[in-house]
């Protein structure tokens, strides 16, 4: 099952035009658009039934908290896990990898243990890690990566020792669009013990993710890159991991009694979500997870794995452009990164705009990367389930304008 | 708000062919400058004589903008006396926020960097080496 060609009409931001022309909207890895049904859902939620959520016992209040509850239970069956209770709601993935360091790792990490992640992650999977490190004298390394972006596991059983308490690593890099091979990785890293988290921001939203076949511990998500609104993510963990695991945040909500001077915890997964949660978002994330389930996402893989080679073929033709990341469209997620001679990806991303094309320009918060190959920032075209090929021939023809502009042609 | 207002040619001309690159040999003070946001780094050296601006240079990476800023910054106050650079920074700053120039201060070619103000998230790249440039100058009166 393809996606059908009508799928633009289900997203109401894409119709508008900038500067006169339509808008290219490849900016998806950063965000993605919001079909009708998900604001729907959130204008219905507000003017239905806002309510805080299990506490209320009148009408709308319950049903706040059932479709609150229904949404853990979508995600949950979204990313394959073993009951809705292994799904904890925070407002990011950034949340949630804080979330994983503070309540797992302050517990179980100590002086002279390791933390192993990636030349490749975002910083949010890079900082969260080493606040725990410096605070509990812990030592970070870091798997290499080669000259197309991908890890280099040859020395991964060096890297990984008897010290190694948590493996962490991207799944889907959001520059090279690499697709890790998490399972290998996680296989390997649990013959030393160690716990395996997963950055799973850019491949939930892109890929069909079984988080008990993976065999992986903890898989974080935002909802953003996934057609739900800003503002709610999470995380998947196995059930004894969620257990063993002190709270995050103190408050209401999740305490099970208190008194002036202690207090005991509510059961799984609600002793992690302290104080009034981000309800109608939440409710929104179901609605999208819905909404990708009815796509399939094999077909949203396979549709852009298809502008992903198309993309890379129009790109090569545009003289002076690198291209970072694998060469082809293979275990290769859909976002391109590049860098063009003589011109910096914000001139670049400058004259794009002019053409309505919208794409990112800068770190993308991988400023290890960038620096290990040795630029400062690059440009990054993202796709998604209704990118068009008209667009990246958009996208190509504005590119060579950047290079007669900057007379680098 | 098209293109042409922000890719002037003098500043297409500086970005393709910058002035006064490299680092003053001896100089008084080097001083660093970044934008975090963008990664965009550059280094402004100088020296100064007699309360004159000797010798002034920069080096670093960035836009087109933050690139043709810098270039035409060390042409304007290279061989003026401090106290004249200083009112140019400060003439820069207040026409790149959308102030009247002080005391009419000509500000010749930069006056092409004007259109920068129509990009907001642009602002800063051409400020960078101008803010780099006070804070060395600050640098020296202090030392």
């Amino acid at each position: 099952m393809a996606i059908p060609a009508t799928i633009r009409d289900d997203f109401p931001i894409l119709k508008q035009r900038v500067h006169g022309r339509p808008l290219v909207y490849l900016d998806s890895a950063n965000t993605s658009q919001k079909p009708r049904v998900v604001i729907d859902a959130l204008v219905r939620y507000y003017e239905e039934y806002n309510a805080n959520i299990h506490r209320g016992v009148y009408a709308i209040a319950e049903r706040a908290t059932a479709e609150y509850e229904a949404a853990r239970a979508k995600v949950a069956r979204f990313l394959g896990a073993a009951e809705p209770a292994e799904i904890v709601f925070t407002r990011n993935i950034t949340e949630a990898l804080n979330l994983v360091a503070h309540s797992w790792g302050r517990r179980h990490v100590g002086p002279g243990d390791e933390i192993l992640t990636t030349e490749m992650e975002h910083h949010s999977d890079l900082v969260p890690w080493q606040f725990l490190a410096q605070e509990r004298g812990a030592r970070l390394r870091h798997i290499p990566f080669d000259d197309e972006g991908r890890l280099v596991l040859g020395d991964l059983d060096r890297l990984l020792t008897a010290r190694t308490k948590i493996v962490s690593l991207v799944h889907v890099s959001n520059t090279f669009g690499t697709v890790n091979p998490v399972a290998e990785i996680a296989r390997r890293a649990h013959a030393y013990g160690a716990v395996v988290v997963v950055d799973g921001a850019q491949s939930a939203p892109h890929r069909p993710v079984d988080v008990q076949a993976l065999g992986v511990d903890v898989f974080g998500f935002t909802g953003h890159k996934m057609l739900a609104p800003m503002g709610v993510g999470g995380l998947w963990a196995r059930r004894a991991l969620l257990e063993e695991m002190e709270p995050f945040l103190g408050g209401g909500e999740m305490i099970s009694d208190v008194w002036l001077d202690h207090a005991t915890w509510n059961e799984v997964p609600w002793k992690f979500e302290a104080g009034t949660q981000n309800v109608g978002d939440t409710i929104a994330l179901g609605v999208a997870v819905e909404y990708l389930e009815a796509l399939g996402m094999d077909a949203v893989a396979a549709h852009e794995q298809e502008l992903t080679a198309y993309a890379l073929e129009q790109l090569r033709d545009v003289p002076g452009l690198r291209i970072l990341g694998p060469a082809g469209a293979a275990d290769r997620g859909g976002v391109i990164s590049f860098a063009m001679d003589g011109v910096h990806p914000h001139d670049i991303a400058q004259v794009l705009d002019e053409d309505g094309v919208c794409v990112r320009a800068g770190h993308h918060c991988t400023k290890p990367l960038h620096r290990r190959l040795g630029i400062g920032s690059s440009v990054r075209a993202s796709f998604y389930v209704y990118t068009t090929r008209e667009e990246i021939d958009v996208l190509a023809r504005s590119l060579l304008k950047v290079r007669s502009l900057f007379r680098v042609a | 708000m098209s293109l042409d207002t922000l890719y002037r040619e003098v500043i297409l001309d500086h970005y393709s062919h910058p002035r006064n690159r490299g680092v003053v040999e001896p100089a008084d003070v080097v001083r660093d400058g970044a934008n975090p946001l963008c990664g965009d780094e550059i280094r402004v050296s100088l020296r100064v004589r007699d309360g004159v601006v000797e010798d002034v240079r920069f080096e670093g990476k960035g836009c087109s903008i933050s690139q043709a800023s810098a270039s035409m910054m060390t042409e304007r106050v290279k061989g003026r006396p401090v106290e004249d650079a200083r009112r140019t920074i400060a003439a820069f700053k207040g026409m790149m926020h959308g102030e009247q120039a002080p005391g009419g201060d000509d500000l010749g070619d930069l006056e092409a960097l004007q259109g920068v103000r129509k990009f907001p998230v642009r602002v800063k790249c051409a400020t960078l080496s101008w803010i780099t440039l006070e804070l060395a100058l600050d640098e020296l009166g202090t030392a």
